[in-house]
């Protein structure tokens, strides 16, 4: 198992070195990064000196060096449009978007599987029915559209939650919370169930295939026929093996949940790293953008570590030391 | 005459289909005394597995018991709620079945899955059940049970896993087995071992087995009795010995030539021309008459019942004097 990961870990560093080489080039070859940074009125030679001074003038290979280096320590440059170091940007955006990815997944998880093994459990019923044509929308609906769908109804209409902004946040001093004012968790509620419904009814018809599955192999028949009770049959024995490819789709979905909440933080305006990015697009901040690129492909990368390991964990058959014999 | 453990009686499964009905299993009778080994043998499809499922109450929808009835000591349980019967298995009726690659949960360890059994039907706390467990894969001849019992299913061959699961199955005492083709997905030369295994713990705890199989041979050496099924209905049941040496039916006659014997030689082995009919299009009358060596007018019209011309053994076939029914 531990070489196993070591083997995992190695094939994480050569992605991000080529994820790196991406965002290098794009870093130094769109646009001019000495246009970008300094007004009409500068001199030619002045803007030589500052391509001097900035290492620009270096073979690519040395300045693609450099860049890692710089990335490895968290360096990311200057931001074009803030003027403040990129690092220091994203990291004050990131608890905006790390707590409504968090809770956008959680309520994926959570409600996904519960509705899929009961559609899954009683394939026959009305609300098992109604269940699935529902998802049918979840997955069809652009997100935008549902954001601004459920504005219209709960904050224009109904009044009750706010339709903008994270509200009021506690400075924990590394991580400024929503979580802790009553009018930040309100703030939270509608963008993540935005970003929530698409994984939801991902993970939902995902749970209820692979449980429909289960329930029609052998060793589900052994275990009625031994007379076990219906409910540890359906939550331990069934449920345990569905969750194998469910650990697989949701992890990959955390990764986009995070990712893809560009749109829903455009739609709610939540101060996270995605609208930080879109911002920085529109002024061609580049700074900001190769290293949004590093990161987003960090978290996949971790993600996909995580996933990995858990396999582990939940199925023993992947475990290979510790086993007399086998197939 | 001691009671019968389990009676059946006219049982007949069927199963709802867009072209109509199809009986499975028709109008079943049998008997099985307690400690008693009753075989069950006919070709695939014949409806002996279905019969062992319809026993345990474990039909998978659409098919259902459309009639007759299912007495275990006298008491009527194919009518039961799904929690009374649930109750019975596992702890009144153990069951086998065929592939032990799939019939353990591949993530539980051997021993959480017969605490768990255990424990359903018990009331024994997690050691003592663990014990018994351990007590268990020793009876049916696990090496080192202690230390395999924490092991996966994997880790074991396939004939570990198969005493693995009779283990299961006779975790609560039932008083009856249901082994669905135990051995036939085994190495030929592990299912003497698995069979004998099986039988001498079922003698040891004074347990009946219904044995499902389509191997002769494994019926001759294991059971008591044996049931000939073909097409859905039982066409010969009589104690094995002298259905195997005098067989009444034509089909169980067909059966036996078909065996191959050692120091004869044939050039080629007899074979029952024809195939089995299929569950929607069975024929009428005697449902056996078309591949029949000697079938009469009346087998193509009448469907014969099962009759009893000798006592303890009863045949579903016209060639026999009809006022010997019972």
């Amino acid at each position: 198992m531990l070489a196993f990961i070591i083997r995992r870990l190695a094939q994480s560093v050569l992605v991000m070195l080529f994820v790196a080489l991406i965002a290098f080039v794009i870093f130094r070859y769109v646009g001019d990064p000495i246009a970008s940074m300094v007004g009409v009125e500068t001199r030619l030679e002045d803007q030589e000196i500052m391509r001097d001074r900035l290492g620009l003038n270096d073979p690519a290979v040395i300045q693609f060096l450099r860049f890692v280096g710089n990335a490895m320590q968290g360096e990311f440059g200057i931001s074009y449009r803030l003027q403040q170091p990129v690092t220091e940007l994203i990291l004050s955006r990131l608890p905006a978007t790390i707590e409504l990815a968090f809770a956008s997944a959680m309520i994926a998880l959570v409600f996904g599987v519960v509705l899929g093994v009961f559609t899954a459990l009683k394939p026959k019923s009305l609300l098992s029915g109604a269940v699935m044509s529902a998802s049918l929308i979840g997955v069809s609906l652009p997100t935008f559209l549902i954001g601004i769908g459920l504005i219209y109804i709960f904050s224009v209409e109904l009044g009750w939650l706010p339709s903008f902004g994270r509200g009021e946040v506690v400075d924990l001093g590394w991580w400024r919370t929503g979580l802790l004012t009553e009018t930040g968790l309100k703030s939270l509620i509608l963008p993540a169930i935005t970003l929530s419904l698409f994984q939801l009814t991902l993970i939902m018809r995902l749970v209820r295939a692979e449980m429909l599955e289960v329930l029609r192999t052998e060793y589900i028949r052994f275990a009625r026929a031994r007379g076990l009770t219906q409910r540890a049959i359906n939550f331990g024995h069934a449920l345990k093996n569905t969750l194998v490819p469910v650990i697989t789709i949701t992890g990959l979905q955390l990764g986009s949940v995070i990712a893809f909440a560009i749109v829903t933080e455009t739609v709610f305006q939540w101060p996270g790293v995605g609208s930080l990015f879109i911002t920085s697009v529109q002024v061609v901040d580049v700074p900001v953008m190769a290293a949004y690129l590093m990161f987003i492909a960090l978290v996949f990368v971790l993600i996909n570590l995580v996933v990995d390991i858990l396999y582990f964990v939940v199925d023993p058959r992947l475990r290979v030391d510790g086993g007399s014999s086998g197939k | 005459m001691t009671e019968p453990l389990l009676s059946v009686r006219g049982l007949t499964v069927e199963f709802p289909t867009r072209h109509g009905i199809l009986t499975a299993v028709e109008d079943i009778d049998l008997d099985i005394m307690p400690g008693e080994v009753l075989g069950m043998v006919g070709e695939s499809g014949a409806g002996k597995s279905m019969t062992g499922n319809a026993i345990i109450g474990l039909i998978e929808p659409p098919g259902r018991i459309a009639r007759g009835e299912v007495l275990l000591k006298g008491q009527r349980i194919d009518n039961l709620p799904p929690d009374e019967m649930r109750a019975i298995r596992g702890r009144r009726i153990g069951m086998i079945f065929q592939d032990p690659l799939t019939s353990l949960n591949p993530l539980y360890r051997i021993s959480d899955q017969l605490v768990e059994t255990i424990r359903t039907h018990l009331p024994l706390s997690r050691d003592a059940a663990l014990k018994r467990a351990i007590g268990l894969l020793d009876d049916v001849g696990i090496p080192d049970a202690a230390r395999r019992i924490d092991d996966y299913p994997h880790q074991f061959s396939g004939g570990m896993r198969q005493r693995v699961v009779i283990a299961l199955a006779l975790c609560a005492e039932p008083d009856l087995v249901i082994a669905d083709e135990p051995t036939t997905a085994l190495d030929v030369s592990v299912q003497a071992q698995i069979i004998e295994v099986m039988k001498q713990l079922c003698a040891e705890r004074g347990a009946a087995i219904l044995l499902v199989t389509h191997d002769m041979g494994v019926i001759a050496e294991t059971a008591d009795r044996v049931a000939v099924m073909y097409a859905g209905r039982i066409a010969e049941i009589g104690p094995v010995r002298d259905v195997i040496k005098h067989a009444m039916h034509p089909y169980t006659a067909g059966l036996m030539g078909a065996i191959p014997r050692l120091g004869e030689n044939l050039d080629r082995l007899s074979q029952i021309p024809g195939a089995m009919p299929r569950l929607s299009a069975i024929p009428q009358g005697c449902a056996f008459n078309p591949r029949c060596p000697r079938v009469m007018d009346r087998c193509r019209v009448d469907r014969p019942g099962l009759l009893e011309p000798v006592p303890g053994r009863r045949v579903a076939c016209w060639l026999y004097p009809e006022e010997a029914q019972a």
